[in-house]
């Protein structure tokens, strides 16, 4: 449980750290929460030999409401999410769900950047962006791009994310719709064993812990689309997925788990 | 007799606060990594990789090139330290068991994941990691034996090639009953046979292990200081396996941050530390890790329970008869052989049942060493009786409660000899459960469940029970005489009154977490007239508490505590004598009470006991021949155990969609003798009922095939927080215990030993409309599932 030994840079501006990741190549990594990062360091799953730090950047930490749109900083904390007023009143989704990301601890460290450029299925709340139609802005050496979180995730933790490139914003429309989230597992402080993020009244559906990204269930949405009831439509919840097999699911309870949670959030999101 | 809940005259009784929490809660108190030992050799160890494997090569150069890495030592290189010297195993339960060396750092085999293979020695910590990460070592795979009936499997690769099965040892209790035991299932009206896994936990303490080994070069002596619950007993082995003189070792243990039984052991780092040290003349230490914890301290229970109940046609249980696998681990530590024998007398539960049988085979596996985890024995017997009492209550045709009202022991029936052997000193278990089933409203919550089950609601209620009576306050040493056991179960302390009549305890016993300084100080401060914070309790260094026994098996206040409170009767004694002395009456003629002694009927003699304390430190005036102070100790050996016992009741919402089990009350009625501090029972209780539910459904240490570890951190192992606790809710109902002079039996382990069963009963009670008979443990949502699937005829 101790990290191998690193380097460790403070980033004073989004331009800096990138040009951090410039000078020390793939060996660098941003740390911004170090919720995921650190962990994985302690068990030597991630080595890399410098940490450029960009937790400070607070000029990255708001949540910025207006023209059908939210726009929130990089660097803002999951509690900040859970708390905030303007995100409840914009968007409540995205609030309701940061407030089950593990304990209070981890909400007052890990950043929503931090979460989406991590990449991890199981994480809730880069499904959460999938499902509102969310978009992900990035700046790199040769400036700003946008992307939009159905094309971000690329698989087990990895994204169209290029190693000198960081997360500055990620925008989600305004008014959640319809919605809900279901999130099972078997400790509060845990990950999702099986996830479901219903937005829109069903026209975004996006499944968690389900495969190698967060996936959009395309399946479930042209079924209710297509007129289909909530429950009909959670049926094909699981249909052409490869989900994982972990010592709290094999691929078999997950599927179920899928079609279970999918009609309850279809159901509690006001889709009969 | 029972105690009735009158406001408490003393401080027994009472909720005081813990005495030891300011330190802690302030981080004052210093844990084994808070020493600063300028200078000290750091210890990384190389930890075996494979369940089963020749070593063939250990290549430290890439390791010797970190800044800060010095020496790479295998086996062999360090056989010197100990020769053919190895871990102890205390306990040789009988004359035939296997006990293969167990060198502290393995040479030519290593037998399970996390098995020392070599070590590093560093400037610090970091360095000692890097090192060890970068020692690559040449393994030759052999066979692995993994589960334990794959041990005993005709064609076993052999964990010890050495001997000739994987048999550790076959114990059994049943004298000459067994023509009585077949007699009593051939009558039977029902017979209830079942099979139950007792899955291997892992004790995860919120503080790893640690040692660090100070020599002192001038007079040749050497400090260990350890996270240990026993620096009494470790002191003593590490003497013998490394051939240190007794009186040139001191062992202490600093604040420890829990055990649960896994740090009492004497475990590898402690000797090779300690070995070290001495060649070295240097500090020498080790911090565990948590990842490596989880496979390098000992795991708890690891048994296949096969347990038959036979009974007429009331239901009334005329025969038990119990079959036990249990899992060693891959070598023997300090009491891996006698944790089943310490359920083995209990299969019967608080029933009174006439013919006992048990009998336990224990083998050898490629994983790692099995010992005491809370509870040790006693939480695996409580869960198969307590399952099977249910089995049979069905078969019945009567619920739950009527069956253990059936088959109670009577309150009128002790002491009460049972047929394994036990005298049982006090109980009214039909009062406790009668008292559990009202707080728990069965009725109530029984209702709730049909009209859920007739709606058809996904979501079931179940309602489970656990009656337990459990042996503690380890131990009559004639007792462990009997058992094979290589020590005594006795315990030792030493009260002093200083010149201002302030208070020193001296005890043998070694809290890491339970609450012995406020104890021990309520006790005597109430003997003595005096304030608590006016006692101070020393222990836990073998320098000022030379004598002791330590703590483990719920001994603490049933064997130290009457140990404490009979030396300050003794105290007490010589300070009558010298209060006598003074105001010139006879000792029979003199009362003390308040701290006061005063002359029956002359209400004006009196002497507080500050004077006689400051009278006792001058010594100018005592009677003819008196030792000066005040001062005495007592090694107390009890006469018996005390035998806590309790009703606990759990109900559970089981959501049958996807299997997942929210224990949505719990009731724990117990009785534990008489309580000296409420507020530190209701801290025991609750620990220990939610790591009891932690078996039920969360903890597994699971190994796949290989033998790997699969569940070896804290994502994977999933150790239950304050947001998984049920709400508790507890009463309780003393019968005194005769054995000792305050009455007490001990509480440390009873939630651990009553609650998975009350969990599983709950889950299976829910179910048991769907066809479901048993749930393994953890019950999983994944688990449940499946089980109501299998139920219903296939996955849904
Ligand atoms: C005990 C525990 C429980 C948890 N439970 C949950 C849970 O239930 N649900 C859940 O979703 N998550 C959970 N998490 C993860 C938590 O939400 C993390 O904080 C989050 O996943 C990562 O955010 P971070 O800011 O900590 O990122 P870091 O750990 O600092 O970084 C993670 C990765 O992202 C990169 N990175 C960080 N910021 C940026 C950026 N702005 N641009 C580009 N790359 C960047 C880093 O280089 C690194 O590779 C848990 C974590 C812990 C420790």
């Amino acid at each position: 449980m101790i990290p191998a030994a690193f380097d460790y840079e403070v980033a004073e501006s989004a331009d800096h750290a990138i040009s951090l990741l410039g000078e020390h190549g793939d060996d660098a990594k941003l740390l911004a929460g170090g919720h995921s990062l650190i962990p994985m360091m302690r068990y030597r799953l991630a080595t890399p030999s410098v940490l450029v730090d960009v937790g400070r950047l607070d000029d990255l930490r708001y949540i910025r409401t207006g023209n059908g749109s939210v726009s929130i900083g990089a660097l803002t904390r999951h509690s900040e999410l859970e708390h905030s007023a303007a995100l409840a009143e914009a968007c409540p989704m995205l609030a309701s769900v940061a407030a089950l990301v593990g304990d209070p601890a981890v909400r007052h460290r890990g950043t929503l950047g931090g979460t989406i450029a991590h990449a991890d299925p199981a994480s809730d709340l880069p499904a959460a962006v999938l499902a509102l139609g969310g978009t992900i802005v990035a700046q790199g050496p040769g400036g700003s791009r946008e992307i939009a979180a159905t094309d971000f995730f690329t698989g087990y933790f990895e994204s169209v994310l290029a190693d000198d490139e960081m997360i500055t914003e990620v925008r989600v429309p305004a008014g959640s719709g319809g919605w809900n989230y279901q999130k099972f597992n078997r400790r509060a402080q845990d990950w999702a064993i099986v996830g479901v993020a219903v937005a829109g009244g069903g026209s975004g559906v996006s499944l968690v812990n389900m495969g190698s990204t967060p996936i959009r269930a395309s399946g479930v949405e042209a079924a209710l689309a297509g007129g289909a009831s909530a429950a009909d439509a959670a049926a094909v919840a699981a249909d052409g997925l490869e989900p994982p097999d972990d010592l709290n699911a094999d691929a078999e309870y997950r599927s179920h788990l899928a079609r279970v949670l999918t009609e309850r959030a279809l159901n509690a999101a006001g889709v009969a | 007799m029972t105690i009735t809940e009158d406001a408490p005259a003393g401080h027994v009784g009472s909720r005081r606060l813990r005495k030891e929490d300011p330190a802690l809660l302030t981080g004052e108190a210093k844990f084994i990594d808070d020493l600063a030992l300028p200078g000290a050799i750091w210890v990384g160890v190389v930890r075996s990789t494979e369940a089963h494997a020749n070593i063939v090569g250990i290549d430290g150069s890439a390791a010797l090139e970190i800044d800060g890495v010095n020496e790479v030592l295998s086996g062999e290189d360090l056989a010197p330290l100990w020769g053919e010297g190895a871990l102890p195993c205390a306990w040789p339960v009988t004359p035939d068991m296997k006990n293969p060396a167990h060198l502290p750092v393995a040479r030519g085999t290593a037998k399970y994941v996390g098995d020392a293979v070599a070590v590093v020695l560093a400037d610090s910590r970091y360095a000692a990691a890097d090192g060890a990460a970068a020692v690559v070592v040449d393994y030759e795979p052999l066979p692995a034996v993994v589960e334990i009936e794959d041990a005993v499997a005709d064609g076993a690769p052999l964990v010890h090639a050495d001997l000739d099965s994987n048999e550790c040892y076959t114990w059994g209790l049943w004298g000459d009953n067994a023509p009585a035991i077949d007699a009593a299932f051939a009558e039977a009206a029902h017979v209830v046979s079942e099979r139950y896994l007792q899955q291997r936990l892992i004790p995860a303490p919120m503080e790893p292990r640690g040692c660090a080994a100070v020599p002192s070069p001038a007079g040749g002596e050497l400090t260990l200081y350890s996270a240990t619950q026993i620096p009494h007993i470790l002191k003593v082995m590490t003497a013998v396996v490394l051939g240190i003189p007794e009186n040139k070792l001191r062992v202490v243990a600093p604040s420890v941050g829990g055990g649960f039984g896994c740090k009492l052991n004497v475990y590898a780092e402690e000797i090779l530390c300690s070995a070290l040290a001495m060649q070295r003349g240097a500090p020498v230490r080790w911090t565990e890790g948590r990842a490596e914890a989880a496979v390098s301290t000992i795991q708890g229970r690891g048994q296949v329970q096969h347990i038959e109940l036979a009974a007429d046609a009331d239901g009334k249980v005329t025969a038990v008869r119990v079959k036990l696998l249990a899992d060693m681990g891959a070598y023997l530590q300090l009491v891996t052989p006698g944790v089943p024998l310490l359920g083995g007398f209990l299969y019967h539960g608080c029933y009174d049942i006439p013919n006992y049988m048990f009998e336990c085979t224990s083998v050898f596996t490629n994983r790692t060493p099995t010992d005491a985890y809370r509870g040790a024995g006693r939480p695996e017997a409580t869960y198969a009786v307590e399952r099977a009492m249910d089995s049979l209550a069905v078969s019945v045709g009567v619920s739950p409660e009527e069956i253990r009202a059936r088959n109670f022991i009577g309150a009128d029936a002790f002491p009460y000899e049972s047929a394994a052997g036990l005298v049982f000193d006090s109980g009214d278990y039909q009062t406790v459960l009668d008292k559990a089933v009202a707080l728990a409203d069965v009725d109530g919550r029984r209702a709730e469940a049909a009209q859920r089950r007739a709606s058809g609601s996904s979501k079931r209620i179940g309602v489970g029970f656990s009656s337990y009576v459990e042996m503690c306050g380890l131990a009559p040493s004639r007792v462990l005489a009997s058992l094979d056991y290589g020590a005594g179960g006795w315990e030792a302390a030493t009260v002093r009154i200083s010149p201002t009549c302030k208070v020193q305890v001296v005890t043998g016993s070694t809290p890491h977490g339970q609450g012995h300084e406020t104890c021990w100080s309520m006790i005597v401060a109430d003997q003595l007239g005096v304030d608590p914070d006016d006692v101070e309790v020393l222990h836990s260094d073998t320098a000022v508490s030379p004598t002791g026994l330590d703590t483990y098996g719920s001994r603490s206040l049933a064997v130290g505590g009457t140990a404490v409170y009979m030396a300050t009767e003794k105290v007490i004694d010589k300070a009558r004598a010298i209060a006598a002395h003074q105001l010139e009456a006879s000792e029979d003629d003199l009362e003390f009470s308040g701290g006061v002694f005063r002359v029956r009927g002359t209400p004006e003699a009196e002497v507080p006991l500050a004077g006689i304390a400051f009278a006792a430190f001058t010594a100018h005036d005592l009677p003819d021949g008196m030792e000066p102070n005040l001062e005495a100790h007592v090694t107390y050996d009890p006469p018996n155990f005390t035998f806590p016992n309790g009703t606990h009741i759990a109900v559970v919402e089981v959501d049958t969609d996807t299997g997942d089990v929210d224990l949505i009350d719990y009731v724990a009625v117990d009785d534990c003798g008489v309580q000296i501090n409420p507020l530190v029972v209701e801290g025991q209780v609750h620990g220990g009922i939610l790591q009891g539910a932690a078996q039920a459904l969360y903890e597994d240490a699971v190994y796949n095939s290989d033998g790997q570890l699969v569940s070896a951190n804290l994502g994977d192992y999933l150790v239950p927080s304050a947001a998984e606790a049920p709400r508790f809710r507890l009463d309780s109902h003393a019968t005194p215990s005769p054995t000792n002079p305050m009455g007490v039996k001990g509480v440390g382990e009873a939630g651990t030993i009553a609650a998975a069963p009350a969990v599983i009963n709950a889950v299976v009670d829910a179910l048991r409309d769907l066809g479901v008979t048993d749930v393994d443990m953890p019950a999983s949502p994944q688990t449940v599932w499946r089980a109501i699937a299998d139920a219903q005829g296939g996955a849904s």
